[in-house]
């Protein structure tokens, strides 16, 4: 017996031959039959489909509204979320005592309440943080939603014509709008490097909803395989493995995340956890860094390589978070930490694979440029 | 044709033996975006790891599957890894091995047992 759960689409994932695989808890596809290459590429041409419902969603809210609810999420994440202008949404990290990321996130500014989806993987924990440390405020998880991610280029028209109003939103709009199938909760975000949709659909009408994005010539679903390499070719981390609870902020390279109004000599400076580290962090540095990694050769240097500075002997300079391969950019692709002076764009280093270091480019992020509509 | 439980396939071609991997493995596998072949003249015994490949999932080895010399290797593979999936049987054969003792090849399946060998 499997104690994996599932999530409303999983009958559909097997109708359309998705391959399915444990992750964060759940069975879920990691490709459908077209493979994890040309989905890949496919996503980035036309648009892809992805059912991101093992994600957490939830609302929370207090008795004075959207401020009271702002300013105690401030005390969880280093981030400006009383700022954030009403139909808005941004990227957060909840931070420990030692600075580092206990999961990542986004918040949305949503009419009087805050709207957030975290990582599968965290959600239990998020709430417990979210309810233990905001005090007066409520803490509702959706139960009854399922989310849906639609990416790439045509992204916008399929929408629109299913959806009037998607179209005009801009990058990192959120919205609620009515369609035939029930009221739908969009942000026009997502995970790879695309413009596109998060969607928030009722469970009950979700499968309906996906059949009719899949009717579409454009669309086709994309699995876990594809969305992991679309995520990394556009530089973003994963929970777990480019960012965990002993990674912080600044090392992660995800300083542009904290507002000045947060940081030192800001009007709301500090304040959340770990505060006392990474504001001097911000300042400072910090020892290593998150880097892009291109190696010389084809071979990927995966998750766990070995980084040095040097083709023989000395100490590790460092270790790949994630390696793939790249389809968009025809090239072996990896992120991973180093030693902060050895972070500068075009320095080379040397991965250990297979007993043998090859040599790899530490190179700009991300590999891919985005392709938002801001 | 001649099978081993590493879903690979061998081929008598004159006086060598070329050798790759199954439809079934290479589907198993995924998109492969990389392989590393050994140097011709190599001296292989039986279930050494001779080649690397590695798919959008993971690094695997192919093992020799016969005692013997490589002779040749396809190196149109390293520039286009992805023959594997799209001719498994055919153009996207890994090497060619001059086997010291063809007597191996007696215990390997034919392609009848093979294809029950992967249900």
């Amino acid at each position: 017996m499997s104690d994996l759960k599932t999530t409303v689409l999983n009958a559909l994932h097997r109708e359309l031959g998705g391959k399915m695989v444990p992750f964060a808890g759940y069975d879920m596809p990691v490709q459908y039959p077209l493979g994890v290459m040309k989905e890949h590429l496919h996503c980035r041409a036309r648009a892809g489909l992805f059912d991101v419902s093992h994600m957490g969603q939830v609302i929370v809210r207090a008795p004075g509204g959207y401020a009271e609810v702002a300013a105690a999420m401030e005390a969880l994440v280093p981030v400006d979320v009383a700022g954030l202008h009403e139909g808005r949404q941004r990227y957060a990290m909840f931070t420990n005592d030692a600075g580092g990321i206990e999961d990542d996130l986004m918040v949305a500014h949503r009419d009087e309440e805050l709207f957030v989806v975290v990582n599968a993987g965290c959600k239990d924990a998020d709430i417990q943080r979210m309810t233990d440390h905001m005090p007066g405020c409520e803490i509702l998880p959706v139960t009854h939603r399922a989310l849906l991610a639609l990416q790439g280029p045509e992204a916008e028209t399929v929408l629109e014509a299913m959806v009037p109003g998607a179209g005009a939103m801009r990058f990192m709009d959120i919205a609620i709008l009515t369609s035939d199938w029930g009221d739908l909760w969009l942000s026009r975000s997502g995970y790879t490097g695309e413009d596109g949709y998060e969607i928030s659909v009722e469970e009950d009408r979700v499968e309906e909803f996906a059949r009719a994005l899949l009717a579409k010539d454009a669309v086709e679903p994309i699995g876990l395989g594809a969305r992991d390499s679309l995520r990394l070719e556009a530089g973003l981390c994963l929970y777990g493995h480019d960012i965990d609870a002993g990674t912080t902020p600044v090392e992660a390279n995800l300083g542009w995340a904290i507002q000045k109004v947060r940081r030192s000599g800001g009007k709301r400076a500090g304040g959340f956890p770990g505060a006392d580290i990474l504001l001097p962090q911000l300042v400072s540095g910090g020892g290593r860094r998150r880097v892009g990694l291109l190696p010389e050769g084809r071979a990927p240097m995966r998750d766990g390589t070995v980084l040095f500075a040097d083709e023989a002997g000395g100490e590790t300079i460092g270790t790949v978070t994630s390696g793939a391969f790249g389809p968009s950019i025809e090239a072996p692709m990896s992120m991973g930490y180093v030693l902060t002076d050895l972070a500068a764009p075009g320095t080379t280093i040397y991965g250990e694979v297979r007993g043998k270091r090859m040599a790899a480019k530490v190179a700009s992020l991300p590999f891919k440029p985005a392709n938002f509509k801001r | 044709m001649k099978y081993t439980e590493e879903h690979e396939w061998l081929r008598v071609e004159d006086d060598v033996i070329v050798v790759g991997i199954t439809e079934h493995a290479a589907e198993q596998l995924g998109d492969i975006v990389f392989v590393e072949l050994p140097d011709v003249g190599t001296e292989v015994v039986k279930d050494d790891e001779v080649v690397v490949i590695e798919s959008v999932k993971a690094a695997s080895d192919i093992l020799a599957p016969i005692d013997g010399e490589i002779v040749e290797v396809n190196e149109m593979l390293t520039g286009a890894p992805s023959t594997v999936n799209e001719d498994a049987i055919g153009n996207g054969w890994f090497f060619k091995i001059k086997a010291s003792d063809l007597s191996q090849m007696d215990d390997m399946m034919d392609e009848a047992a093979y294809q029950k060998f992967i249900g």
